[in-house]
């Protein structure tokens, strides 16, 4: 049951997009077609849900505090947090590596499609930010697993659910220095304008 | 080859002025007509965040100057060396190095402002200004113009997050790096009058619809429109 509210709590109300503003740059770049934005969705939760639990086992084994005290009693006072990004980030471009040839092998048509962007989640913040978080909050591995899927599902539906109003915006007189960029702020501040509705709900 | 001719060819080319007309423009270009933010659509990821307040704004826009200009000239120096393939993980790695630096001073000497900041001063790794300018310049430019050009794109994004958290923090909490302007103003007026803030400001909608309004200001007054 605690798990569940924390998968419902990542996905609506805390957010990765309209609460953190993490992977904003995927998330303005690839939201022009509804079919794209499901495919780097996809793959950001399949990358979430798997590096955060990941890096859950790096932190606790090695970087926190007395992690390794599985070795030897006596390193018990080793604090290895300060290599936290740099460990967090290799593990993160690795495992994007992996999917990247994954994807290419299995299904070349979305990899066509989501060409540039599968390289760059390697940099979206919303992987890194969700480690991050996870090393933060003190999750237990269950509870990492399932706030990295439900972040990644978060991201998802926003992304989607944006691509899904600009392929309509198309087709609507925009002024010009608001074409692109400017209409689509505006549009995630109304979207999190709704999203905020949410955090009433106590879970 | 005489060292007469050695000499000559030596004092043929002098060396350019350490801030010739073209270094200026790698500074001055990404403060309004090629901004980072507003025209590149980068860097927006992990900023907006911090942007309530001007002071861990300001902190947070002197850390991603120092980071993007230190890893354009890091990576610079390296740049023939890097094999492509592996590019990213170096680049990666400099930076986070470099994160890792900004992080340990501020817990060192700032430690509220590193509570405040908390994940995002991470995040700066995953700033795709640092990434960007990394790629589209640093791996093909000389080391000292390398650093200019990381340089002007921090200037550039610094501006437009202070600008994002002078509105936010105006409106929101009613005052400007702490000092209560709206409390001030309305005592001008009598006990009665009392200037409202607005509670969206803080939250992050109101972010997103300030830069949204910056945006389109910034694209009419330089004329650029996307399609």
């Amino acid at each position: 049951m605690e798990l569940f509210s924390l998968g419902i709590r990542s996905i609506f109300i805390d957010n990765m997009i309209f609460a953190y503003f993490m992977g904003m740059c995927s998330f303005l770049a690839v939201s022009k077609k509804v079919s794209t934005a499901v495919g780097l969705g996809a793959a950001v939760v399949f990358v979430l849900g798997v590096t955060v639990p990941f890096n859950w086992i790096l932190n606790e084994f090695v970087l926190k505090e007395g992690a390794l005290t599985w070795i030897s009693a006596s390193m018990a006072t080793i604090d290895l947090s300060f290599l936290r990004f740099i460990m967090f980030i290799a593990i993160i471009a690795g495992i994007v590596q992996l999917v990247e040839m994954v994807v290419e092998k299995f299904s070349p048509a979305l990899y066509g499609q989501l060409g540039i962007f599968l390289p760059l989640i390697a940099v979206n913040c919303a992987i890194l930010g969700g480690c991050l978080f996870m090393a933060q909050r003190d999750y237990t591995l269950a509870e990492s697993a399932v706030f990295g899927f439900g972040s990644g599902f978060g991201f998802m539906l926003a992304i989607v659910l944006l691509a899904a109003i600009r392929e309509r915006l198309k087709y609507s007189m925009v002024p010009n220095g608001l074409k692109g960029l400017g209409i689509t702020m505006l549009l995630t501040g109304l979207m999190g304008i709704a999203f905020m509705s949410f955090m009433g709900i106590d879970l | 080859m005489s060292t007469e001719t050695i000499e000559k060819s030596l004092v043929a080319k002098p060396a350019e002025p350490i801030l010739s007309k073209r270094r200026k423009k790698l500074i001055t270009d990404p403060l309004i007509d090629d901004n980072p933010v507003t025209v590149q659509v980068l860097g927006i990821c992990s900023a907006l965040a911090v942007t309530t307040q001007m002071q861990p704004t300001l902190v947070m826009a002197i850390s991603v100057i120092f980071v993007v200009a230190l890893s354009n000239f890091a990576i610079s120096l390296m740049r023939n060396t890097i094999p492509s393939r592996v590019r990213i993980i170096v680049q990666l790695a400099v930076v986070a190095t470099l994160v890792t630096i900004v992080s340990e001073i501020l817990k060192a000497f700032a430690y509220d402002m590193y509570k405040e900041l908390s994940v995002f001063i991470g995040l700066i790794i995953t700033n795709c200004i640092v990434m960007g300018r990394l790629e589209a310049f640093a791996m093909g430019n000389k080391p000292y113009d390398s650093m200019l050009d990381g340089l002007g794109s921090a200037l550039g994004y610094s501006w437009i997050i202070l600008t994002v958290a002078f509105f936010r923090e105006l409106w929101g909490s009613g005052s400007v790096f702490g000092v209560p302007v709206f409390e001030y103003v309305s005592s001008l007026f009598g006990p009665d009058f009392k200037l409202a803030t607005n509670g969206l400001m803080v939250t992050p909608v109101g972010a997103f619809i300030i830069l949204g309004l910056i945006v389109w200001v910034q694209r009419t007054k330089t004329g650029y429109a996307e399609h």
